[in-house]
């Protein structure tokens, strides 16, 4: 089929990563993945926030971060199910745009809504479970994020990648918890991430159970 | 000008006033929305009139009143006052309303009357998430009854000037500048003098979080979040809370002995 596709002249069609068939998913999602942040950028430019800026921003970019944190963990569930290929190629693009989320979520909080007051911020995390919650999802990501590149994958070997990058399932679940714990006392839509969650998790533990009776039958 | 002491006036702040667009777009009334943006949208539901606002329990003179009566009973006043939630933000608000112990002198509470119990409408044709059980419906609340006898405390029908609008609790609410805003129950239609302290409706969803007295104070954290700063709203930089809201003055008194760490 890929042969079929007329290579231009100055351009062949090279096997580069993201090449290929769906060469633009990965740009369309990255692509995709930004704009709520540039829309929200242009609202807070134009004082359309509400009354809130700050509270509406921190809600609204830690939406956003635990929103693809679950779709990333979604890819390899949706790969198992429906035996497409390309929910895995975007993966890793959503847990990066995750982690850009997570990092202006904790930007905003540091910086805009405490003035980078260190002391409060020390204490914030250090007495109060919800903020030392998030913040300790934020701080598991950093290895990943930093890892997330062809060549770091290559140097860890695929064994020790995969299970430093498992991590991205208890960074969810923190996020998860961390919201639960920030609604006052309305938890339905955070128990609706963690619902999602609980599914995809069911999915990988279906299909591992399934791989194992394979293997022994 | 005889010094600051004599030009105090705890009834009204010179602070700058939070926007009448503020005051009425971004409020805390689950009965209409969970988030900040929803009670203003969806207020049409409530309808402030015919309103009958019940007194009834350790008074002389229990009755149900007409809202255009009741409001004819007392002058109303504007008063300009600080509005601290406890979710760590605040505002400036006028106020258009009357003070809850004139009303209570007119009921004429018996001698076994200790408590005020406040208790908004219970109706989902109009308070539509009163048919979720976010909380335990009708909200409550109460206060004890030299807290609601004193002169800072007041029942109102009006902010800047106008009818209070459905999102901030028409046609009648309480205010207690001192407390911690969920403490102002909200479209009141009922109010009884108790000889008990009555259930109040957050403190019966989360009672460590949550308390009956809820002061406000900077040095009894949230469990959750400090309570030592604030945000006025329309500010970026956050500034200190106050004790009592900054009318330690007139009501810390009221708390002589009692440990406010343990009643929060």
């Amino acid at each position: 089929m890929a042969a079929s596709v007329l290579p231009t002249p100055d351009k062949p069609a090279a096997p580069r990563a993201g090449a290929g068939k769906l060469g633009w998913l990965v740009p369309a999602i990255v692509t995709g993945g930004l704009v709520p942040a540039v829309v929200l950028a242009a609202r807070a430019a134009r004082g359309d926030l509400g009354a809130n800026p700050i509270a509406e921003a921190m809600n609204q970019l830690g939406l956003l971060a635990l929103v693809l944190l679950v779709l990333s963990l979604a890819a390899t569930p949706l790969q198992i199910v429906t035996a497409w290929k390309w929910p895995i190629r975007i993966r890793k693009s959503l847990g990066l745009l995750g982690f850009f989320y997570v990092c202006a979520h904790f930007l905003v909080y540091a910086v805009v809504d405490q003035s980078l007051a260190l002391r409060a911020i020390v204490e914030d995390i250090t007495k109060r479970p919800f903020i030392l919650v998030g913040f300790a999802g934020f701080v598991l990501l950093l290895p990943l994020a930093a890892t997330s590149t062809a060549r770091a994958l290559k140097w860890m070997g695929f064994a020790r990648w995969k299970r430093l990058h498992r991590l991205a399932y208890v960074v969810a679940i923190l996020g998860v918890v961390h919201f639960v714990m920030r609604v006052k006392k309305d938890v339905t839509e955070p128990a609706l991430y963690g619902a999602v969650l609980a599914g995809l998790f069911l999915i990988r533990i279906m299909n591992w159970a399934r791989e194992r009776g394979d293997k022994r039958g | 000008p005889s010094g600051s002491a004599a030009a105090r006036n705890p009834f009204t702040t010179d602070e700058p006033r939070t926007p009448y667009e503020d005051v009425t777009t971004y409020n805390n009334y689950y009965e209409l929305g969970l988030d900040k943006e929803d009670p203003a949208r969806n207020a049409k539901t409530l309808k402030p009139r015919p309103w009958t606002v019940v007194f009834e329990g350790e008074i002389k003179k229990p009755q149900r009143v007409d809202i255009e009566t009741l409001l004819k009973w007392f002058p109303l006043e504007e008063r300009v006052y600080r509005m601290r939630c406890v979710e760590t933000w605040s505002m400036v608000i006028p106020w258009l309303g009357f003070p809850l112990g004139k009303l209570l002198e007119r009921l004429e509470p018996t001698s076994r009357a200790k408590y005020v119990a406040f208790s908004t409408l219970m109706d989902p044709e109009q308070l539509p998430f009163q048919l979720t059980d976010v909380l335990e419906w009708p909200y409550r609340e109460g206060l004890r009854l030299d807290e609601a006898m004193h002169p800072l405390t007041m029942l109102a029908a009006g902010l800047y000037g106008k009818s209070l609008p459905g999102q901030n609790g028409a046609p009648l609410r309480l205010v207690v500048p001192w407390k911690y805003g969920f403490k102002g129950i909200k479209s009141i239609v009922r109010i009884a003098l108790v000889e008990k302290e009555p259930q109040t409706s957050w403190n019966m969803a989360a009672p460590r979080e949550y308390g009956f007295y809820a002061n406000v104070n900077p040095d009894v954290a949230h469990p959750r979040w400090s309570q030592a700063m604030e945000r006025r709203i329309g500010d970026v930089e956050k500034r200190p809370t106050l004790p009592f809201n900054g009318y330690a003055e007139e009501v810390a008194s009221l708390y002589a002995g009692m440990d406010l760490r343990m009643s929060y």
